[in-house]
């Protein structure tokens, strides 16, 4: 497989996962609580680092895993507690624990082999340099490996817990009612969220996760009326994004990520003015169809 | 004035709540019999909405417990059927008419099983109850308020339940919708189910239901509509005892706030 595919590879198996938890995050009205778990599992990467003294993959991941989850305990307790809206209590955490995982790159910068440019906006061009050799043979980058069984885990999870995750998102109280835990089910959604930010940002940034998490899901929302067929319809979007994006920063020279973000944009545009029920224009056409039958 | 019944499907003893410190029910003590249709009275703010969610162990009161079927209500959830009030929820999501009513099945089939056939057909046969079956496709979204409290209330109906506590069911919905509901809950009654409405109007209360729970953060009365429909009752619960009461919430606040600060 070519570079060019092993890189988009990953940007789809990246935008696959975020898709899939990202139209629960939208439907739950919490689609910024991927922004927030992005940027405040720094420290628990900082941490990783210091402790296991390399980037070998599994402390990185739980250190930055532990703090996604605590980001989202924090928010939790700070709205209920501090007489904080939600919104605000994610403005609050996130921005306070990106900070000190800032401070400590800066105080332990000599040990430590990251940047804070390289977690906000990824190296997926790196990708390939990383390839998973056995017995000489070159398996592709591990990158995607990884990245792969995220995705397999995610849609097991999902395929599992799918009549929770439906019940719990649209009617708390009932779901409660006969005795569905809803507060279960929401850690367990931050849990994927946590995990899939985790794994993929250091491969294509955190800008790109929060980009991937809500723009497919939201471009899936104007599509359709049925929870399947957005998840399927957000894959797709986030697939296709990726393959486009990676092509046009190619023809411009440019950043891939912000190619991909950008190619996000165009197809969250195109459903807004062409979504036949939701769209600008379908909504107009609607509107003169209703007046000429009214007169 | 409040009765207490032998073999209540229902009682709810010394039941305290509070919000921030701000009691929102008082101790409240009372019993219902089975096959009635019991309407919650009160003023806005009376704590209706709270007392449904604290017997359904959705609000963890500060004190006192409630029995269902003389039992623990997570032993009998089955039995217990909830209808939210319908804007709680965001009717803009993506699910059809079919879907929501399959939520009901939820409680007796398990989260993880497979929907039988015989689900799909208690589903539809509740949807028939409320006069929506050829509605059962339709995206939720597209139903109007009646039609989406009807959804909710055959939701209800899929669980197969013997007490059902409904919020607000006859809010937001049009005079046709409201004596549809209204005739449905009675034949729900005829087949010896309970049912619990909390209910703003009461003008209609009257004629809707048979046995009264008049409230207004602590219980004025319960018992059969006549002997509960009283002028003196009623001035109690919608006027006098609500001044009384405010001044009593605020003198505990005062209490509390030095030990806060």
């Amino acid at each position: 497989m070519s570079f060019d595919y092993q890189i988009i590879l990953t940007g789809a198996l990246v935008a696959a996962s975020c898709a899939i938890l990202g139209c629960f995050l939208i439907l739950r009205k919490m689609a910024m609580i991927g922004d927030a778990i992005s940027h405040a599992v720094l420290p628990g990467i900082v941490i990783a680092f210091l402790i296991s003294g390399s980037r070998a993959s599994v402390p990185m991941l739980l250190g930055a895993a532990s703090f996604g989850v605590l980001t989202t305990f924090m928010i939790e307790w700070l709205s209920k507690k501090a007489r904080m809206q939600n919104d605000a209590a994610i403005g609050l955490v996130f921005t306070f624990l990106f900070a000190v995982g800032i401070i400590m790159l800066t105080l332990f910068a000599d040990k430590l082999d990251l940047d804070a440019h390289c977690v906000l906006h990824g190296e997926i061009a790196f990708v390939p340099l990383d390839q998973l050799i056995i017995n000489g043979i070159s398996f592709g980058p591990r990158k995607a490996w990884l990245l792969g069984g995220v995705f397999l885990f995610v849609v097991s999870i999902v395929i599992i817990g799918y009549r929770a995750l439906f019940i719990t998102t649209f009617d708390t109280a009932y779901a409660v009612s006969i005795g569905i835990s809803a507060v279960v089910w929401h850690y367990v959604l931050m849990a994927l969220v946590s995990l899939v930010t985790v794994v993929s940002f250091e491969a294509v940034g955190a800008v790109l996760v929060v980009a991937f998490l809500v723009v497919p899901a939201a471009t899936a929302y104007l599509l359709t009326d049925n929870l399947l067929k957005m998840i399927f319809i957000a894959v797709t979007v986030g697939i296709l994004s990726s393959f486009a994006g990676y092509f046009f920063a190619k023809f411009i020279d440019g950043s891939i990520p912000g190619a991909m973000s950008t190619a996000l944009g165009f197809f969250f545009l195109l459903s807004f003015i062409f979504s036949p029920k939701y769209g600008l224009i379908g909504k107009r056409l609607a509107k003169k169809r209703e007046v000429f039958q009214n007169t | 004035m409040i009765i207490q019944v032998d073999n209540p499907v229902l009682e709810v003893h010394d039941l305290t709540v509070s919000y921030d410190k701000n009691p929102v029910l008082w101790n409240i003590d009372f019993s219902i019999p089975k096959g009635k249709l019991v309407g919650i009275i009160g003023p806005n703010g009376a704590g209706k909405s709270t007392m449904l969610k604290s017997v359904m162990g959705l609000i963890e009161p500060q004190s006192g417990f409630v029995k269902v079927f003389d039992k623990d209500l997570d032993d009998v959830r089955q039995r217990v059927s909830y209808v939210p009030q319908r804007e709680s929820v965001d009717w803009d999501f993506p699910a059809s008419v079919l879907d929501v009513v399959l939520m009901g099945r939820y409680g007796r089939r398990g989260l993880f099983k497979r929907m039988t056939k015989q689900d799909k057909e208690i589903a539809m046969a509740s949807l028939a109850k409320v006069n929506m079956e050829k509605y059962y496709n339709r995206q939720i979204a597209q139903l109007s308020g009646g039609q989406q409290q009807r959804v909710f209330i055959a939701r209800s109906l899929a669980q197969q339940a013997d007490l059902y506590l409904m919020d607000e069911p006859f809010a937001g919905v049009d005079a046709s919708a409201e004596s549809s509901i209204l005739s449905l809950l009675q034949e729900m009654r005829a087949e010896e189910k309970t049912i619990m409405v909390v209910h703003h109007d009461l003008q209609s209360a009257y004629e809707y239901f048979d046995w009264v729970i008049l409230l207004n953060m602590r219980l004025v009365a319960s018992g059969p509509k006549e002997e509960v429909f009283t002028p003196k009752l009623l001035q109690e619960t919608y006027g006098g005892k609500l001044t009384l009461l405010d001044s009593l919430s605020n003198f505990i606040r005062r209490k509390e706030l030095p030990i806060k600060g």
